[in-house]
């Protein structure tokens, strides 16, 4: 870990902040996708049976 | 080949299926990479001393948030042009990626000007452009869930996105065309005199190519999802009326 002396807080709240937005946006793209597919293989499936 | 046979849905989830495991990858080594390098192994700037480390964030992420909208712009452009629905959808399924590439830049932005300028806000005139294309951004992703109906939300939205174009040009030239505020102009240049130490500008490359590629990634992503809901929504409606 490098010494960041008197401005640790703002680096290290910087890093923090930006990979918690990345790593939300991320598995909120990868739930909603997900959701979206199951969403449409369902309805797919009723309107070939239905 | 041509750029307009990807307007066909099919043939736009096919390409993205065999882009985005490429992408995927890519991006998250070079993200990774660079931020790993910024943090770890590179000097204190001898003004700034540890702070400078931020700008291996806040500089990508500020170049996604106006050309995130920049991008929007033009697949607005095409959906008013062109109607076509896959350039309608791109432009929705960017606007969060965009709008959090905002917020990144705004909060690391705050965190770096106050141990620099003694505030975390200033209304100068680039900071103030930005937290406009921001408030764009929240306005832009409300209409599209505000209205029902597709083609008119996309052509609503579309003509937001024009309106809020401006701030996003304004964000990026501010501090050329008023030369005044806290916020210094350009940091990195392809002129080697005036561009930062290759120490800094390496790392930087890096994590701006990661940044870039998981915004395209994302937006492919996310457009795909668009698209399998239009489709969703456009069976349920047959199926109701049956």
């Amino acid at each position: 870990m490098p010494d960041l002396g008197k401005y640790a807080f703002y680096v290290l709240s910087a890093y923090g902040v930006s990979l918690v937005c990345l790593a939300a946006l991320i598995w909120g793209s990868f739930r909603r996708a997900a959701k979206a597919r199951a969403q449409l293989a369902e309805i797919e499936a009723r309107t070939k049976h239905g | 080949m041509s750029l307009w046979e990807y307007a066909n849905p099919v043939k736009f989830m096919r390409m993205a299926d065999r882009i985005l495991p490429v992408l995927w990858p890519l991006s998250a080594i070079l993200l990774v990479g660079g931020l790993i390098w910024g943090f770890f192994f590179t000097p204190d700037d001898f003004r700034q001393g540890s702070s400078v480390k931020i700008i291996y964030l806040h500089v990508p992420s500020a170049l996604m948030a106006i050309n995130g909208w920049l991008m929007m712009l033009v697949a607005s452009l095409i959906w008013i042009i062109r109607r076509h629905h896959v350039s309608a959808l791109a432009a929705r399924a960017a606007a969060p990626v965009g709008a959090t590439m905002t917020v990144i830049a705004l909060a690391t932005g705050a965190l770096w000007g106050q141990p620099m300028w003694g505030t975390w806000w200033v209304w100068d005139p680039r900071l103030t452009s930005f937290l406009i294309l921001f408030l764009f951004y929240l306005g832009y992703m409300a209409l599209w869930v505000a209205i029902e109906n597709d083609d008119t939300a996309a052509d609503l939205t579309s003509i937001l996105c024009l309106v809020g174009s401006v701030f996003a040009l304004l964000s990026r030239y501010a501090v050329n065309l008023w030369n005044q505020g806290l916020h210094q102009g350009a940091t990195f240049s392809v002129d080697a005199e005036t561009n930062i130490a290759p120490v800094f500008w390496y790392p930087a490359l890096a994590a701006m190519g990661g940044f870039i590629l998981l915004f395209v990634a994302l937006v492919l992503l996310r457009t795909q999802t668009e698209i399998r809901l239009r489709r969703a929504r456009a069976l349920f409606a047959r199926e109701v009326v049956e």
